[in-house]
């Protein structure tokens, strides 16, 4: 017989309780990387909007970065580890398959406990756990949900390559997902366009090293992108996609006012709010000039920046979008923190 | 109805001029995108996703790489119209 199961209970609607950031403390001038490429300091800038990027040193890990953005991020939300149920980290930079490294985190933490596991989403993996995270806290199977983007991509730079060398940088973002009366995290539009998974990916696969040879580009594998073809998909497709997501969560361009896209690329974001038709009045994220692009921590990083800054105030609407390697994407709209 | 090479040159002159501020009268068949107009590989994505919607053509970015001058692009647009 099919005997009756008990629903999960959970929360009416979820909010973003806090948020906190982590940038290490090495600060990497354009200088640095002009000595590996051949390049200017004007070109760098003119291309990315970038002039500094944090590099994480030896004892800055993953696991490190992740532990002091999550205990700000606790802090700002006035909870305890304790009170977390599960840990999601989304990275593309830990370089150990399994365990995945939410579970050391969840323990150091002292969310011992807590459901934890990693995702893979590159630089939508934030916004994507923010919809998982969401959805966990309204179907009751954790109260409060820790959402970690946390990068080395220093680990997978090319610091040979014109392309990309001065685009990454390392760093992670946290927040806190818990209990709302009222809805403060819209509806998500994601999804990916795997015919385009080889516009951003790692040069090689770790397969290689395994059978002992060498690499096609004979080095360490990297991240490698085609720019102009990112950059036409970035800005138009990826407008669109924004668009769709105020439109679901029934805003308009005057009610919002932040906009905090993936820090992928200044020209991207000055050319996104141009397609957008964003009014002056919304605040623009903009925290990748000293940066850089850190992948799945780049929009709770800038969520604290500008929060910190005032350049947004608790309670604001803003307009999030992650999109990176897949491709994947992911947009929704939320109330700060 | 399909657009002129004299219109299609000055549909595109007005997208580089808004795009990359270069003047009007500078966008010039002969001219080459990157070497004379100081259009970068950024703002060339720009004019062609504008140029796209304005003649009701795609471009695509495997093409995007051979229009070096402002005639390439012309020339393009003139034969891939709707």
């Amino acid at each position: 017989m099919t005997a009756k199961i008990q629903p999960s209970q959970g929360a009416p609607y979820a909010r973003i309780r806090g948020v906190g950031g982590y940038r290490p403390t090495r600060v990497v001038p354009n200088e640095v990387i002009l000595e590996t490429i051949d390049s200017s300091d004007e070109w760098i800038r003119s291309r990315s909007g970038i002039s500094t990027r944090h590099w994480a040193n030896e004892s800055e890990t993953v696991a490190e970065m992740s532990i002091e953005a999550s205990g700000k991020a606790l802090a700002d939300a006035g909870l305890s580890a304790e009170d977390i149920g599960a840990v999601i980290v989304a990275t593309v930079s830990h370089f150990k398959q399994t365990p995945a490294i939410a579970t050391e985190i969840a323990f150091r933490l002292g969310a011992g406990k807590a459901a934890a596991f990693d995702i893979s989403a590159a630089c939508a993996g934030f916004a994507y756990g923010l919809t998982l995270a969401k959805g966990m806290v309204t179907d009751g199977s954790a109260k409060n949900v820790l959402v970690i983007g946390v990068e080395r991509l220093s680990d997978l730079t090319d610091l040979t390559d014109r392309a990309t060398a001065f685009l990454f940088g390392d760093g992670a973002g946290a927040v806190v997902v818990g209990p709302s009366d009222v809805p403060a995290i819209g509806p998500s539009i994601w999804g990916s366009e795997g015919d385009k998974s080889d516009v951003i990916a790692q040069t090689d696969s770790w397969e290689v090293f395994r059978a002992g040879g060498q690499p096609e580009t004979g080095k360490f594998p990297a991240l490698r992108q085609e720019g102009q073809t990112v950059f036409r998909w970035a800005v138009f497709e990826m407008a669109k996609v924004a668009q769709q997501a105020l439109d679901a969560a029934g805003i308009t361009a005057e009610q919002l006012d932040v906009f905090i896209p993936h820090q992928a690329n200044m020209r991207i974001i000055d050319s996104m709010i141009k397609a957008l038709k964003l009014p002056e009045h919304v605040a623009i994220a903009r925290d990748i000039e000293t940066t850089g692009n850190t992948s799945s921590a780049s929009i709770p990083l800038a969520m604290e920046r500008l929060l910190a800054t005032g350049q947004a105030k608790s309670g604001d609407t803003a307009l999030l979008i992650g999109f990176g390697a897949g491709l994947v994407y992911a947009a929704t709209v939320v109330t700060l923190p | 109805m399909a657009a002129t090479q004299a219109e299609i040159l000055e549909g595109l002159a007005e997208i580089v001029n808004e795009i990359a501020g270069i003047p009007v009268e500078d966008v010039q068949t002969e001219k080459s995108f990157t070497d004379d107009l100081d259009v970068d590989s950024l703002s060339m994505v720009e004019v062609v996703v504008a140029a796209e919607e304005r003649f009701e053509t795609k471009i695509p970015d495997d093409a995007v790489k051979d229009l070096k001058t402002v005639g390439d692009a012309v020339d393009y647009i003139l034969k891939n119209q709707a």
